[in-house]
Formats: structure tokens, C-alpha cells, sequence
């Protein structure tokens, strides 16, 4: 019975007792879930498009960071090296479309998504020739970002909160607001989502799939690079941030695939889940759950809803 | 020409299905399986240790995760954490028992990694395709966890590692720091033929043509009297039985003794490159890509810095790295434009080109 009481009940008595705790916890994950959010986003807007699961999405946000840093570090001004490291984006997804997707058109899905591990690979060594292998700072202060803490006194306690996450979860929303706008009123948008529903079908009505694909690697890289800049002001940025990547692939399935509403929720489910899993749970089973905790949660989503939340329904026919 | 089937009759239903049914076929295997044991006296221990244990152990493992995504079409990321079952299950029977012979435990463990696929095998049922990897990713990461969370599973050492004990078959010592790589690689290689034949009966009979049929179509193999919940959770427990002996293999006849770490994500998706460069759904394929994928990095390593040295460019070893990563990712995306079936593709192409040299077709 002792077990039990400490599972189900203590955890709660100790958020009722110290509510400004909980406050903090459920912040601290709703940022990440945040952060977890835009990295999804990126997967999201390829498999949309182009139905190719990008395990490389990891290692793009780690590579935008990286040509950002780097640029910077060699004298160029931080917002010229901004543009200069979303150029490199553009030519990656141009030199993705021609080199790996356009002879891959029609493979099976399994053979795509083997592909972006090549790519993976081929990125890593290339980054790590180029950059080197050390982890380095995130330019936050050239590129205007906020610092420092706020604390609040609340709730019989104090609540810190970074100015940092305050941004991060304004910039994401931000870019969350204008990826929805593009692609429900612009041209190209449209396009997109005829893609998405179907390849033959839009190429039919004159869509370039080619140009469509070029176009949504980019939106990725740039999504990737955006990621890159907020992680790596977290926690620095070295090629160890690609891990933290795999944990955007519970994000996805929660959500489901093709969802992008499904990818911020999911995120947000996430992120809060894992924190508060973690700090009030994780000592019970010895700590470091925070592991594992996000595919468990995801997977219980799972049996409930196979496609995710808010996935395309699966409908099976013979 | 150099191989013909003509003058073979298939006389009963027993020849037609044979896995060999071509006598020269026969022959190529016999003399290759002759070859690999003539390689243990002939060859070096560099070659016998750093390449062909690994090597066969990588194709066992490789066999295990192409039961389960090459016949039955459920993807798994979660092979890393199967092979690591396999090897803590040895670990504890062979110092809880160290009478026992610890070859049978090494068939043993196989079983305890059987039982933990299965049970992670069960949201098979609801879950497909990519949803169904990232699921298997659940395991992965709270597997690993566990290794290093349960002290048990080391009993209770310091440095929470696994390591070899001496242990003898005959008198000979076949595990532990005493045992040559000549005797590990003898003892390695028997395991792997025995495994891979029983996977070539499985594959070629009525089991395996129940995880072809689901892979195929589930609805259609259920509606044909093919139950789906037995069926996937099987190909889950051969599947991860074949990973948790490769992983028991890895362990104690490779490197002598590891850590949780040898069982991370990347093991995972290091054995999942070989299945799919070496061809879904065939078992040589496995060994193609376990081929292709760990001795191709050793032979770049060794063959880059003497093809750079002539031109003036002398390189650090750290380069070399970052060079053989660019070049084995650069293979890998070459090799699924080229022929995305894999390996044993072009194999067959070999074969049927060979069948009728000098003619076209």
C-alpha cells in the first residue's frame, strides 16, 4: 500500500502544498514543449509535402546553428551571418531535391526515409570537417535576444522565469502564425496543401512537385534554423543537440504526421508531461525518466488513437 | 553457362521446395562455409578480431531485425535495447550458474529477449508504419534505462559495466581474456550457421509465409484465416531472439565486456542501415549489408590516408573520421538510388546473368 500511496497520492499533496513549484514545473515544460514543437514542425512540413519522414531534420537545426556561429565568429555582423546561414538552408533543400529526392521519386516510403539517414551521416562529417567537433555559445546577445531572469513572487513562493523562454515561445508562436497564414492564403501555400492530398492530383493541375519540394525543405531549414538558434541558446550548440531532436519524434506521433496544430499540442503535451513526470514522480524510480517518459506518454496516445491526435484518419481498405 | 539449371529435375515436392534447389548452388555454400572455417587457421587475428567476429555477429543481429522488418513489415528502432536484454540475460545466468555450460546460455538469454519483444510488440496490433518505430523507440530508451538504473543487472559492481568471465568448453577457454580470437571466431561462426539456418527454414515454411502475407496485406491475411496478434507477436520473439544472441555474442566473444552505452540508439539504427542496404526480406542480404556497412569504415580508414598521402595532404586521424562519415553517408544514398531492393538485388541480377552468359537473356 506504501507504494501506492506514493504514486498516487503524495505527488499531489506535495503540488497542493507548493502550488508556486508546480507553477514553475508546468512552465518550464510548456517551454520546452514549445521548443519540441518547432522542431516537429520541421518533419511536419516535409512529410506533409513530400510524404518523406526527414530523420535529417535533427541535424539540420544543428548545422543552421552552426554556419550562424560560425559566420559569426569570423567577423561577419550577426544578422548578415543570419541571412547568409538561411541562403545555406536554400541550397541544401535545392541541392537535396536535385541530388537525393528527384532519383527516389515513387520509392517506397522506407527507402526515403533510409535516404535522409545517408543525408544524416553526410551532414554530421561535413559539419564536423567544417566546424570542428567543440560545442559553442549561441550569439544571443548579437542577435538582441533577452537575458536574465525575472522572478515573480507568488503563491507563497517565487517563480523564476528566463526572459529567454519568454522569447522562444513569442518567436515560435509567431512562426507558428506565419507558417498557418502561408500556406492557407498564399499561392504557393495552396499548392502545398494540394500536394499534400495528393501527388498525382496536383501534378495534374500543372504543380511543379520538384519546386513544391525545394520550397518546403526550405520552410524546414528555416524552421530548423530557428530551432537551432533557441536550443543553442539553451543549452549551446554542439552536435549532441541532435539527439534532443529524437525527442520531437513523440511530439510528431501524439500530434500525428501530417498535423501542424497537431505538432504544437503535441509538443506542449509533451513538455509539460515530461517535466512534471520527472519532478514529481522521477525520484520514486530513481530520477533521469525524463528519457523514456515522452515515448511512454506517447505511446499510451497511441493505443487510444493510432493516428495521433489529430492525424489523418486511417482508413483501410482491401 | 557457368551455372545452369538444365538436367536438374524436381522429382517431388520436397526438392521443388528446397532452399538450394540448384546443385551448384549447393556446392557455393558448402565450399563458402568451408572457406569460413579454413579462415581461423589461415587468417591473422587483426582479421579474426577487429573484422569477422563482428562482422558475423553484426549479420546475426541484422538476420533478427529482417525477420521483423523484412518478412513481416513492422519497422523497429528498437534492436539496440533487444540485443542488450540478450546480453545482461547472459550475464546474469552465467555468474548465477557458472556451472552450466555457457554456451547454453548463450541460447538461453535469446529467450528472455524473446519475451521482452514480445511484450513491446504488443502495440504492433494498433499501431503501423512509422508510428509503430517511434513506438518501438519507447522501448529503446526505457530498456537503456534500465541497464543503468538496476544494479541488479551488473551484480551490484562499481563500475556498472559487463565484463567476461573465464569460462572453458573442454578444457579450451572460449570466453574471457584468455580465450584467442581464433576459438571465439570457431565458436561465433557455429552459432551464426546454426542460427541462420533455423531463420532459412522459418522464413522459407508456413511461419514465414504467414509474416509474408501479413506484410503484404494484414487485412487480406486475416480475412484468409492468418491471425494477426499471434503472428506479429511471434515475428517480435524470433526477431528479438536472434538480436538478444547477437547482443550476448557482441559482448562476451567481441569486446570482452561493455557498458549500457553499447546499446544506444545508434546500435539501432546501425543494425537497421545493414537490413535495408542489404535487401528487406532476404536473409544473404543481411550479410551483404552487415558487409557493407561495418567493413567498409575499416577499410576506408585504412585506404584513405594512403590514397591522400601521395598528393601532399597529410591528414589527422580526426579528419579521416569526419571523412569516413561524409563518404559512408554519401554510399548510402548512392546505394538506394542505384538499387533501392539492396544488395541482394543486384545479387540475383549477378545470378540470373551468370545463368545465361553468354546470352542476353
Amino acid at each position: 500500500m506504501d507504494i501506492l500511496y506514493k504514486v498516487f497520492i503524495e505527488p499531489f499533496v506535495f503540488m497542493g502544498e507548493a502550488p508556486d513549484l508546480l507553477i514553475q514545473t508546468l512552465w518550464e515544460g510548456l517551454v520546452s514543449g514549445v521548443l519540441y514543437a518547432l522542431i516537429a514542425l520541421g518533419f511536419v512540413l516535409i512529410f506533409k509535402a513530400s510524404g518523406v519522414f526527414n530523420f535529417a531534420q535533427g541535424i539540420m537545426v544543428v548545422f543552421a546553428a552552426l554556419i550562424l556561429v560560425g559566420l559569426y565568429e569570423k567577423g561577419v555582423p550577426a544578422f548578415l551571418a543570419l541571412i547568409l546561414a538561411a541562403l545555406a538552408m536554400l541550397v541544401l533543400a535545392v541541392v537535396v531535391e536535385r541530388v537525393v529526392l528527384r532519383p527516389l521519386v515513387n520509392q517506397p516510403d522506407i527507402i526515403l526515409f533510409m535516404a535522409t539517414f545517408g543525408l544524416t551521416y553526410l551532414l554530421i562529417g561535413f559539419g564536423e570537417l567544417i566546424f570542428g567537433g567543440n560545442p559553442r555559445e549561441m550569439i544571443t546577445e548579437a542577435l538582441l535576444l533577452p537575458q536574465g531572469t525575472t522572478e515573480i513572487d507568488a503563491l507563497g513562493g517565487s517563480i523564476r522565469i528566463q526572459h529567454l523562454d519568454v522569447a522562444a515561445a513569442v518567436i515560435a508562436s509567431l512562426m507558428i502564425g506565419l507558417l498557418a497564414v502561408f500556406f492557407s492564403k498564399t499561392r504557393i501555400g495552396r499548392a502545398l496543401r494540394a500536394v499534400a492530398d495528393s501527388h498525382k492530383a496536383a501534378l495534374s493541375v500543372g504543380i511543379s512537385l520538384n519546386q513544391i519540394w525545394v520550397i518546403v525543405w526550405f520552410a524546414a531549414g528555416l524552421v530548423a534554423l530557428v530551432a537551432g538558434i533557441m536550443w543553442g541558446a539553451r543549452s549551446g550548440v554542439s552536435f549532441s543537440l541532435q539527439i534532443i531532436a529524437l525527442k520531437a519524434l513523440p511530439v510528431l506521433i501524439l500530434g500525428g504526421f501530417t498535423s501542424i496544430p497537431g505538432a504544437i499540442i503535441g509538443g506542449l503535451i509533451i513538455g509539460v508531461g515530461e517535466k512534471l513526470g520527472e519532478f514529481y514522480w522521477g525520484p520514486l524510480v530513481g530520477g533521469g525518466i525524463e528519457t523514456w517518459l515522452a515515448y511512454v506518454i506517447a505511446l499510451l496516445f497511441l493505443l487510444y488513437r493510432p493516428q495521433g491526435l489529430f492525424g489523418e484518419k486511417i482508413i483501410e481498405r482491401i | 553457362m557457368f551455372y545452369r539449371e538444365a538436367g536438374q529435375f524436381k522429382t517431388n515436392y520436397v526438392s521443388d521446395s528446397a532452399i538450394f534447389p540448384l546443385r551448384e548452388d549447393r556446392i557455393g555454400i558448402g565450399l563458402i562455409i568451408a572457406a569460413a572455417y579454413a579462415l581461423a587457421f589461415l587468417g591473422n587475428d587483426f582479421l579474426l578480431q577487429a573484422v569477422m567476429i563482428p562482422f558475423l555477429i553484426f549479420s546475426l543481429a541484422s538476420i533478427g531485425l529482417n525477420i521483423l522488418t523484412g518478412y513481416t513489415g513492422l519497422l523497429s528502432l528498437g534492436t539496440g535495447a533487444f540485443m542488450g536484454v540478450g546480453a545482461y540475460a547472459c550475464y546474469k545466468l552465467m555468474t548465477a550458474f557458472p556451472d552450466v555450460n555457457v554456451i547454453v546460455w548463450i541460447f538461453v538469454s535469446g529467450f528472455f529477449s524473446a519475451a521482452i519483444g514480445a511484450l513491446f510488440g504488443l502495440p504492433s496490433l494498433r499501431i503501423k508504419g512509422f508510428y509503430l518505430a517511434v513506438a518501438t523507440l519507447a522501448a529503446q530508451f526505457f530498456l537503456q534505462w534500465c541497464f543503468i538504473r538496476i544494479p541488479w543487472l551488473v551484480n551490484y559492481n562499481v563500475s556498472g559495466a559487463l565484463d567476461a568471465p573465464l569460462r572453458t568448453f573442454f578444457g579450451v577457454p572460449i570466453m574471457g581474456p584468455n580465450a584467442t580470437p581464433q576459438t571465439r571466431y570457431l565458436l561465433v561462426l557455429t552459432i551464426v550457421i546454426l542460427l541462420t539456418w533455423l531463420a532459412s527454414n522459418l522464413v522459407h515454411g508456413r511461419i514465414g509465409r504467414m509474416w509474408i502475407a501479413i506484410r503484404d496485406m494484414d487485412l487480406a491475411a486475416e480475412l484468409m484465416g492468418i491471425r494477426p496478434l499471434q503472428t506479429k507477436l511471434l515475428a517480435f520473439a524470433v526477431s528479438s531472439y536472434y538480436c538478444g544472441v547477437a547482443g550476448a555474442l557482441l559482448v562476451f566473444l567481441w569486446y570482452g565486456g561493455a557498458e549500457y552505452d553499447v546499446f544506444n540508439i545508434n546500435q539501432s539504427f546501425f543494425i537497421l542501415f545493414m537490413v535495408i542496404i542489404g535487401g528487406l526480406g532476404s536473409l544473404i542480404g543481411s550479410f551483404f549489408g552487415a558487409a557493407l556497412i561495418f567493413i567498409l569504415p575499416i577499410v576506408l580508414g585504412i585506404v584513405l590516408p594512403a590514397v591522400l598521402s601521395p598528393f601532399g595532404i597529410s591528414v589527422g586521424s580526426d579528419t579521416i573520421e569526419h571523412l569516413r562519415f561524409m563518404i559512408v553517408g554519401a554510399l548510402i544514398i548512392f546505394f538506394l538510388i542505384v538499387e533501392p531492393h539492396g544488395l541482394a538485388r543486384l545479387w540475383q541480377i549477378g545470378k540470373q546473368k551468370l545463368l545465361v552468359w553468354p546470352f542476353p537473356y
